[in-house]
């Protein structure tokens, strides 16, 4: 399909671009139809006199959270996040500056709940609420992967993605939902995981997994299911179980727990740890979709959850679970609850438990992605920056050639994939080429300076979202792959 | 005693009544107002006593402002810092006899006021000059500036244009906070001076000006980073902890 937009230009550095208005004013997801809104508990269209429902339902939320409280009256305009965030430097559209962004829901608040907004609107840039106010937060809160970079370059950390999810919770209660989320949402709940998976093929695509490793490596990995009595309960992203290069990962972790001796089970009742519902900003959905991996970890009598490589599901696992669907008192109190894939495989390397043979993959030139839920959303090890150091330590002990990116792009300062936070769709491509825009020049000087020829990931959503935007910059689709596919690659089972 | 002096005494009560009572509240509504869930933005501190030392390394070196922007560090920190210095320098009108350190730094204060207008004028001038920030500019944010710039231009003017009786004016502050009024000198740039400042006080809650007393309420500079070792609960996530 030849593309209805042009892929921005890679220049040799990094560029803000001038203000276009209304560039990207044509951009809006599918709505959801009623029978993808109705069993997330939300109205199937837009209601009747939506507009108060949706000032009510604003006042309620910012009463609910001190963080939308703070962060809506403490802006001061300064501009600082103007120039960080990887859709307005992709787009030029100045809604896509974080304050821009911000600024559709805080006029609203202003007007109908500051002194200052009721009577002095235009003053304080304060707007009533209107079908033009309405269709701007359908697109440009659609326009947001909520990945916490400009929270990091904020002075008072005012956090966009607590402003677009809320936004979205509001465009929810009125009956205007995103198609994509809430589709999978409703997934989640009847069938268990986000790609509508049923146990049995579930079960069937991992009977073909340990084939294939069987003829691969000639040991015999398993790939349990359901197994009652595990150590280990695995919750990973439902892409792993096929998708290309997901499930390179999926056979790393196999491969890891099976040289270590960790007993470990899937679950089909929880058989997905994305977590959309963090998208939407819907807690009740939030609460629900966590509580499954509770009742199976209870169910299976694991001692020990630990999660794949996904980056928001890793946020939600360590930064909600305690409180959603805590306390995990029924878990083995020597490990971290949860735990990361590669927590676990980090510490088995130090402990020298791990046979890793760099040569496997002398080929790769690798340069790390860190995904913006896990850089700015949660932490992995003891110490704060944990996240950055363990994978790559992992990636280190893997292959021969390790580079990093420019370190403005990485770290706590790293750019997102653009498909995050829920706008991983089709119906949303040219955003998503066009937001990968400063992640693929930091990619570019690398690959020109150091061949890099391997783009290392710890997140689904990072690693399908490149698989698509990659070949828009010129780069080989497979140029992505899973941190555990390296893994899966260096590791050498000893003989017994 | 003149309508003059019983006008500017009245305002001057209600301005600090507005300012102290309309930041009390808002304080008292940010910290009533529950974070259910964690969301510090790492790397965030591990400790009680590290979060402090984040939240003073923000508030005195603006720090994520320095790594985010240094034009508009630059100029919000000159301004910031001198503004401190010129009410510190101010703190003489308001005691008597004037606190040691203070009487040490009055010349400080003097350069202060103009590293202020210098401070202010920078981040004007970015309001004006730079598109993205043109873009995100309320008439509000342009008056902020105007009040403040004016306020530090009447001030210099009562130093090197037009002196007023500074002696009668400390005299009518030590009158306001002891209860026992004293004639304020007419002159109009110090009339001018005093009703901007009331002006600011007064605006102070209701304006963005709240990023003062913000800052400290902010869950993602001010928590601590240890969701797996203590269960946070708070509001609606209250409920599910207390449900189970």
């Amino acid at each position: 399909m030849a593309a209805a937009f042009e892929t921005p230009a890679l220049g040799e550095y990094p560029v803000i671009p001038l203000v276009r208005e209304g560039a990207m004013a044509h951009s809006k997801p599918f709505v959801a139809k009623p029978e993808y809104q109705k069993p997330l508990g939300f109205p199937g269209e837009l209601v009747p006199g939506w507009e108060k429902v949706a000032v009510t339902k604003l006042g309620e939320l910012v009463q609910q959270s001190r963080a939308l409280q703070v962060f809506l009256d403490t802006c001061v305009k300064c501009g600082a996040c103007t120039d960080k965030c990887h859709y307005y430097l992709g787009t030029a559209d100045p809604k896509n500056m974080p304050v821009a962004r911000q600024d559709l829901l805080r006029s609203v608040y202003r007007r109908y709940y500051t002194f200052a907004g009721k009577h002095f609107p235009k003053l304080v840039g304060a707007r009533d609420i209107t079908k033009e106010v309405l269709d701007d937060w359908y697109s440009y809160f659609h326009q947001c992967s909520q990945c916490r970079r400009c929270s990091v370059f904020c002075p008072y950390g005012i956090d966009t993605a607590e402003i677009s999810m809320a936004a979205r919770d509001i465009m929810d209660s009125v009956g205007l939902g995103q198609k994509y989320s809430n589709e999978i949402i409703g997934k989640v709940h009847t069938i268990g995981n986000n790609l509508g998976l049923p146990g049995p093929a579930l079960r069937d695509t991992l009977d073909g997994l340990e084939e294939d490793v069987k003829e691969a490596t000639g040991a015999d990995v398993r790939f349990p299911l359901d197994e009652q009595g595990a150590e280990v309960l695995l919750i990973t992203p439902s892409a792993d179980f096929f998708a290309e290069p997901h499930v390179d990962g999926l056979i790393g972790y196999a491969k890891v727990l099976h040289a270590a001796g960790i007993s470990w089970t899937l679950s089909s009742h929880a058989s997905e740890a994305a977590n959309f519902s963090l998208f939407i900003g819907n807690h009740d959905n939030l609460q629900k979709v966590a509580e499954r991996i509770r009742e199976a970890a209870l169910e299976l009598g694991v001692k020990r959850i630990v999660v794949g490589e996904c980056g928001h599901a890793w946020r939600v696992a360590y930064s909600f679970w305690n409180t959603l669907i805590g306390p995990f008192d029924f878990l083995d109190p020597r490990y971290p609850a949860p735990q990361h894939i590669c927590e676990v495989t980090y510490d088995l390397i130090r402990r020298g438990a791990l046979t890793l043979d760099k040569s496997a993959n002398a080929d790769k030139v690798v340069t790390f992605h860190d995904s913006c839920n896990v850089s700015r959303g949660s932490r992995m090890g003891d110490a704060p920056g944990g996240q950055f150091l363990i994978p790559r330590e992992i990636i280190r002990a893997c292959v021969e050639r390790f580079v990093d990116m420019a370190p403005e792009t990485i770290g706590e300062s790293t750019f997102c994939c653009g498909g995050g936070g829920g706008l991983l769709t089709d119906d949303l491509l040219e955003l998503r080429v066009k937001g990968a825009l400063p992640r693929m020049q930091a990619l570019q000087q690398v690959v020109e300076e150091h061949g890099v020829n391997y783009l290392a990931a710890i997140c689904a959503i990072c690693k399908s979202q490149f698989t698509k935007v990659l070949p828009y910059y010129k780069h080989p689709m497979d140029m992505i792959g899973s941190v555990h596919g390296l893994v899966s690659n260096a590791i050498v089972f000893n003989r017994r | 005693m003149s309508a003059l002096t019983v006008l500017y005494a009245l305002l001057f009560y209600a301005a600090a009544a507005i300012l102290a009572g309309g930041v009390a509240w808002k304080c008292w509504v940010y910290a009533r107002t529950p974070q259910p869930l964690k969301i510090p933005i790492p790397p965030a501190p591990t400790t009680r006593r590290g979060v402090a030392l984040r939240l003073l390394l923000e508030v005195t070196l603006f720090r994520s402002l320095f790594r985010s922007n240094k034009w508009i560090w630059l100029f919000g920190w000159l301004f910031h810092v001198a503004l401190l210095a010129v009410l510190a320098r101010h703190l003489r009108y308001f005691t008597e006899p004037v606190w040691g350190w203070v009487a040490l730094i009055q010349p400080f204060g003097l350069y202060a006021a103009f590293a202020m207008l210098a401070g202010l004028a920078g981040l004007w001038a970015r309001r004006v000059l730079v598109d993205r920030v043109r873009y995100i500019s309320a008439p509000s944010d342009h008056l902020m500036l105007a009040l403040l710039a004016a306020i530090a231009a009447s001030g210099l003017a009562m130093k090197y244009l037009a002196h007023t009786d500074i002696v009668a004016l400390k005299a009518f502050f030590l009158g306001l906070i002891a209860f026992d009024w004293q004639p304020l000198p007419a002159d109009p740039a110090l009339l001018i001076h005093l009703a901007l400042v009331a002006l600011l006080m007064i605006v102070f809650p209701v304006s963005k000006l709240l990023h003062a007393p913000g800052v400290f309420f902010s869950p993602s500079l001010n928590q601590v980073d240890d969701a797996r070792e203590r269960r946070h609960a708070a509001g609606w996530s209250a409920q599910i902890v207390r449900g189970r």
